[in-house]
């Protein structure tokens, strides 16, 4: 296993590349969907001790709203779709042509929560096949979570499977924005493969390991 | 009495100790657990923010001793005992270890949240520790606060809001 911190810049550079087709596939599913220009960000990729994710998403315990797929397969890991949780609100009327969306609390609008759920399936999903495409490799995607709360809590859940291994996360963040039903919406694609899953991602892409 | 009040903030897999009127914090808790060890006489108190149950399923060379229950109450312990709490006297506060996510059951770190809980309970029975109280399980994350003063437990939650344990 690489540790994640020991990845050279091309290692890196092929990551922000797979990062880049799958947010790319998701950005252009996404504007089929709602029929509207979508923004992309070019894909960073951060190397982060467990502390510092938390930090960098706004803070542990700040609300937001995500759904998540765990990846089964050649390269373990997960996909995040997160968006705040106004913003998760905009999109849902949106989606739902509704001029009235509450999200706040879990079950008080079980259509609103439904079409979040329902369009953070289709980005994530065209995210994985991407990825599933660009690689070669089986990926298979778990049903989707939805979840609105705190950052920390959500994404820990990401730190608990490879803490095992590590106290570093390789995290490909890609943003995407689109100008929604009352304000921009700006959502952010996390792809954190397994550090167990970076030699069988590298070879598929035609790195060696220890390139 | 001039002394302003501060928090201290514990990171995830962290352990640190407080003192009164200080108070002692950490945020968005999972399936993670925190556990807090207090001396109310003395007025000191210590937080481990825990993510696995035990250090055997370390796979890392140099494991991290704060991240595993087995290890970080040892650790905590001891940090307590350096800064005037006496062992005898610690009582014992819990809150997290949620389900987070309803198909963790198909991965080998099945329901991870109560298989923290249980091996902090553990642990703290060899030391002859029951927790005075808890705020577990459930599928919602969590923010505490520990008042070495009062030997209260605030706890956050984004749907349920406060409530003090």
């Amino acid at each position: 296993m690489i540790e994640p911190n020991r990845l050279s810049d091309i290692q890196l550079d092929v990551l922000r590349e797979a990062g880049n087709i799958g947010a790319g596939n998701a950005a252009t599913s996404m504007s089929k969907l709602m029929d509207h220009k979508v923004d992309m960000q070019v894909p960073s990729v951060h190397i982060v001790p467990f502390d510092e994710v938390l930090e960098w998403i706004g803070g542990p315990d700040v609300p937001v709203a995500s759904i998540m797929i765990h990846i089964f397969g050649d390269a373990p890991g997960n996909v995040y779709f997160f968006l705040k949780v106004n913003e998760a609100e905009s999109l849902a009327k949106s989606v739902t042509k509704q001029p009235h969306v509450q999200l706040d609390n879990r079950g008080t609008d079980h259509f609103a929560a439904s079409a979040i759920k329902e369009t953070g399936n289709i980005l994530t999903s065209s995210y994985l096949s991407a990825l599933s495409d660009f690689t070669g490799l089986h990926m298979q995607p778990s049903v989707p979570a939805m979840h609105i709360d705190m950052a920390g809590a959500i994404l820990s859940h990401a730190l608990i499977e490879v803490s095992q291994m590590t106290d570093y996360v390789l995290i490909i963040d890609t943003e995407i924005s689109y100008s929604g039903f009352d304000q921009r919406i700006q959502g952010n694609f996390l792809f954190l493969p397994d550090p167990k899953s970076f030699s069988e991602l590298f070879k598929s892409l035609g790195i060696e390991e220890n390139e | 009495m001039s002394k302003l009040q501060s928090i201290v903030k514990v990171g995830i897999a962290d352990v640190k100790t407080v003192k009164a009127p200080d108070k002692i914090r950490t945020s968005g808790l999972g399936s993670c657990v925190g556990v807090i060890l207090y001396d109310l006489d003395k007025q000191v108190a210590g937080l481990a923010h825990i993510m696995l149950p035990n250090s055997r399923l370390a796979k890392q060379a140099n494991k991290n001793v704060y991240k595993y229950a087995d290890t970080a109450i040892d650790i905590l312990i001891e940090m307590l005992h350096s800064v005037g709490a006496r062992k005898y006297a610690l009582k014992a506060k819990l809150a997290g270890g949620a389900q987070m996510f309803e198909f963790e059951s198909a991965h080998d770190l099945i329901r991870i949240g109560p298989k923290n809980v249980q091996a902090v309970r553990e642990k703290l029975h060899d030391y002859h520790i029951t927790p005075e109280a808890m705020d577990v399980g459930g599928n919602c994350g969590r923010t505490i606060e520990f008042d070495p003063a009062a030997g209260t437990l605030k706890v956050r939650t984004i749907h349920k809001g406060e409530s003090i344990i």
